[in-house]
């Protein structure tokens, strides 16, 4: 989440989940929450019952629509030019918060000559969405006190998702909306514990806390507490680390509960890298299709077979408690690492249980300082930051100043750069990628009993406008074709899709949708543009 | 907490936040009120008017439907409030199938409970008693399986889908003798918007809806479901050695008492068959199992040559973070390398 932590000094739910609830406006863009998050759908159900206007933007009519006040159908990759188009309306009709904006944001005075690539007629094309819908967008969310914004992948997952970060936050921080209950920019997160994961420095260019690995008195920290010489260049983002590998230049990969071959944006490319390895460990629950290629794999244990903590994304960190045995020889993943470690000589790797790791990481990372086992038991849960023993953790972020170095929230000057990949003749559609409600990445939910029988197989949704062109009946066998590659699906004919647009999800082996997504990254965030893909249907 | 209304309930001084109906009071301090159609997560309806109370200076009155007053003299029992609930007791089960020993909830079920209390006289029963139900059992869910001979027309699974899965997939539908809880066009579950939460089958209070499969847990422990960000709070049953039930805690701030289809019915990948239950090393092309020791030995001395920038780990974002603190600590202080990153940068 490079992009909020630039602006607002943090990359996480600026608001608690169960506030959502009392929001009187909710923009939901970028996400279909009642199938990805369904319990903080629940509390956007709970907010419409309570009166609270509900905004949808996505490119396909997602099932959140049934509840929503408006439905904006934007273009795939047109993110930025809605949110500075309703940025644009708000400082036109002098809708802003003009007192918060003086005391608590700056470059406003750039941010708004930005807005003047934003006409009404300009926004209109790039989205695809009626000026009248948008501006009556902009005016809901503007009079909405407080209202929330809600985002997810579907915003993230662009090449331009830095940008549409940004464009978010501007919009929250025009309006006065951050700092404030029921507010805030609230990007929600895929996986269970990505948000601890990136706090725990999962990431080529922070160590925990987000402390940078080129700051040369984070390094210090870490280099006395951990007894070594530590390396200040960041290192390479997980798209960027298939092509070293590619390119030879990475030897040896060391590969965690993943499954690139399934999850990764251009598989094809993945395996073709995995297979130039020298040397290549994978450590999983099940033998996927990725491990089946290592050199060594090694057993993990599941969440029900350890101790430790997820954080979710309202910074949440909760206890994880070992239910049961690990199964056979699997071993808890902080184990295995702890035994590789010491059996290459290493130091500092003799952790007798998750407890002490988390007194380390405490001990390490100011936003954790406070937050100890003993009392994660008491309270079920501590929201960083949390800096001392007796801080009760922190439900909202930036309530008095933001955590920038000024102190205040930057509004962005954003420009609108189109999708990185353009349909043209040869390939005329574009192609998303969503998740449906029964399945999450499909390692798991594909091998739980029931799951797989609820939405067993994958489809390509197709507008029935565009199927009528093509020919093509529900239920038939397609090829659905990209610039790098092709898969075999049935397709389902559905008005959820805007004509033009086409959606698969990216869970089943047999179907790998993500051989055909495109590698064009984000230039600060790295992360792959799996939602945006020019591609062309082939009847069979 | 100088706010909290104080009355007396059987002669016993009862106090409750403003609010708080006259049943939930009772209940919370320990005074059974028979019921079955209220539920602490939903707006009560007084239908099942099993819970009738008498106020002093009132006429009877259902008490899940009645906030506390300061002052109140309610009295749960009376040979009057007896002989009602009597009836209704029985005008709801006349038609009920009875098989307790077999039933999922037999033990944990309302209306055993209220049975008990109220007291049913056989006699009476079989005076009144039609011909028996005989609803097809719905077993079209995978999850869960649907009995309408066991409901008892509280009403719950119809409010819950509504005031808290906001889909309203279920309602009541026929009247009188032949009323039942069912889907649009009386089709079997899977055919509606059902989303399969589960959350209807967690509030049931007999035997109508209930897990498939289902096996009671030998224990129970708290944690945090694997599946989505929101960090829900599950407490999860398991006996021997394997994960056999998920419920949601109660009071946990995430999810509050809710869990949706993955978090409640999404665990079987646990101790699937499939599961990797052996180390693998690569031996002539194949890969063979070997014992902890010498993949240990081989990883060391093999990442051991691979030290500074040519080496890289992506680790998952389903780990704990303990998992993740030291395999970044790894790549750095032992492999000196800052490559280290997770798959899900979403
Ligand atoms: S629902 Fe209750 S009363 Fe009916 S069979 Fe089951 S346990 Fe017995
Ligand atoms: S399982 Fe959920 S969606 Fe289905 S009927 Fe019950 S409450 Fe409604
Ligand atoms: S199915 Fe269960 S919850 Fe629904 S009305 Fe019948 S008894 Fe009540
Ligand atoms: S129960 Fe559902 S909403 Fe809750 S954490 Fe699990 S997957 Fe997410």
């Amino acid at each position: 989440m490079a992009g909020l932590a630039t602006v607002l000094g943090s990359g996480a739910m600026t608001n608690t989940i169960a506030e959502i609830e009392d929001s009187s406006c909710i923009l939901a863009i970028g996400t279909s929450t009642t199938d990805a998050h369904p319990i903080a759908g629940y509390r956007i159900k709970k907010a419409v019952r309570k009166g609270a206007r509900l905004i949808v933007a996505n490119p396909k009519a997602v099932d959140l629509c049934r509840f929503a006040d408006l439905y904006l159908p934007i273009r795939p990759g047109s993110d930025v030019a809605l949110l500075m188009g309703m940025a644009r309306v708000i400082v036109e009709e002098g809708l802003m918060d003009q007192k918060y904006i003086e005391e608590r944001c700056e470059n406003f005075d750039e941010f708004k000559q930005a807005l003047d690539a934003f006409p009404p007629a300009f926004v209109e094309e790039v989205t695809g969405v009626p000026r009248e819908k948008i501006a009556l967008a902009a005016r809901l969310y503007a009079a909405g006190k407080p209202a929330s914004i809600l985002y997810c992948m579907g915003i993230t997952q662009h090449s331009h998702g830095t940008d549409n970060v940004l464009a978010v936050s501007n919009l929250a921080l025009l309006t006065g909306n951050l700092g404030k209950v029921s507010g805030g920019v609230n990007p929600l997160r895929g996986q269970n514990n990505v948000q601890g994961a990136c706090d725990m420095g999962l990431l080529p260019n922070v160590f925990t806390g987000y402390q940078r690995v080129d700051n040369p008195e984070a390094r210090a920290k870490f280099e006395k507490a951990w007894g070594c010489s530590l390396s200040g260049a960041p290192g390479l983002t997980h798209t960027e680390i298939f092509d070293a590998a590619y390119n030879g230049k990475i030897k040896a990969l060391y590969l965690v509960g993943e499954n690139p071959l399934l999850t990764e944006a251009n598989a094809s490319h993945a395996a073709e890298a995995i297979k130039k390895l020298d040397f290549f460990v994978v450590q999983d629950i099940f033998l996927t299709e990725t491990a089946r290629l290592a050199d060594v794999v090694l057993p993990a244990a599941t969440f029900a077979e350890k101790d430790g903590t997820f954080t979710n994304t309202e910074r949440r960190v909760q206890r994880v408690r070992r239910v049961i045995e690990p199964v056979g020889q699997a071993k808890p993943d902080w184990w295995i690492t702890c035994a590789v470690a010491r059996a290459m000589g290493a130091q500092g790797f003799d952790f007798n249980s998750p407890a002490e790791i988390f007194n380390e990481i405490a001990s390490l990372t100011p936003s954790y300082a406070g937050i100890s086992y003993a009392r994660l038991e008491q309270s079920g849960g501590i929201q960083w930051p949390c800096p001392t023993a007796e801080h009760p953790g922190t439900a909202i972020l930036h309530t008095e100043k933001f955590a920038t170095p000024s102190g205040k929230g930057k509004l962005v000057a954003l420009q609108y750069r189109p999708p990185a990949e353009q349909p043209d003749a040869a390939y005329p559609l574009v192609l998303t990628t969503d998740r449906s409600l029964f399945q999450y990445h499909g390692t798991m939910t594909r091998r739980a009993p029931g799951l797989d029988g609820l939405n067993g197989e994958e489809l390509v949704c197709i507008n029935p406008a565009d199927a009528k062109n093509l020919g093509v009946a529900g239920g038939d066998l397609v090829d659905v074709v990209s610039r790098r590659g092709r898969v075999k699906v049935k397709a389902k004919l559905t008005r959820r899709c805007r004509p033009g647009v086409v959606s698969m999800s990216f869970h089943f082996a047999e179907c790998p949708t993500n051989v055909l997504t495109s590698p064009a990254l984000d230039p600060v965030a790295k992360t792959p543009e799996t939602k945006v893909c020019a591609v062309r249907i082939e009847k069979l | 907490m100088s706010d909290l209304i104080t009355l007396t309930i059987d002669g016993r001084p009862v106090q409750a936040a403003p609010g708080t109906s006259i049943l939930r009071a009772a209940l919370d301090s320990g005074i059974y009120i028979p019921h079955l159609c209220d539920h602490p997560d939903l707006e009560p309806v007084g239908i099942c008017r099993l819970c009738l109370v008498e106020i002093e200076g009132r006429r009877p009155t259902v008490s899940c439907k009645t906030p506390v007053e300061e002052g109140l003299v309610v009295r749960t029992s009376s040979a009057d409030l007896d002989l009602i609930r009597k009836v209704n007791l029985e005008l709801l089960i006349v038609n009920h199938d009875y098989n307790c020993q077999s039933c999922v909830k037999n033990s944990k079920c309302q209306l055993q409970k209220v049975t008990s209390y109220v007291g049913v006289d056989e006699k009476s029963l079989r005076r009144v008693r039609k011909p028996e139900l005989d609803h097809p059992l719905d077993t079209s869910n995978p999850f869960f399986t649907r009995d309408m001979n066991k409901c008892v027309l509280c009403g719950i699974c119809v409010r819950t889908c509504d005031e808290i899965q906001g889909d309203g997939c279920i309602d009541f539908a026929f009247r009188g003798t032949r009323t039942k809880i069912s889907v649009l066009g009386d089709k079997p579950i899977l055919e509606s918007a059902c989303v399969s939460c589960g959350e209807c089958v967690a509030r049931c209070p007999v035997g109508a809806l209930v897990p498939v499969k289902f096996e009671e847990p030998a224990y129970e422990v708290e944690t945090v479901c694997p599946y989505c960000g929101c960090g829900c709070g599950i407490i999860v049953g398991a006996r021997g050695g394997r994960v056999v039930s998920s419920r949601a805690v109660p009071g946990n701030q995430v999810n509050r008492g809710s869990l949706c289809v993955k978090g409640r019915f999404g665990l079987g990948y646990v101790n699937h068959p499939g599961r990797l239950t052996a180390l693998l090393i690569r031996k002539d092309g194949e890969l063979v199992e070997a014992a902890w020791d010498e993949a240990l030995a081989l990883v060391a001395e093999k990442l051991n040559s691979y030290k500074g920038d040519q080496f890289a780990a992506i680790a998952s974002a389903k780990c704990t973070s303990e998992d993740s603190y030291v395999i970044q600590k790894f790549a750095r202080a032992v492999m000196g390398t800052n490559n280290i990153d997770h798959c899900a940068r979403l």
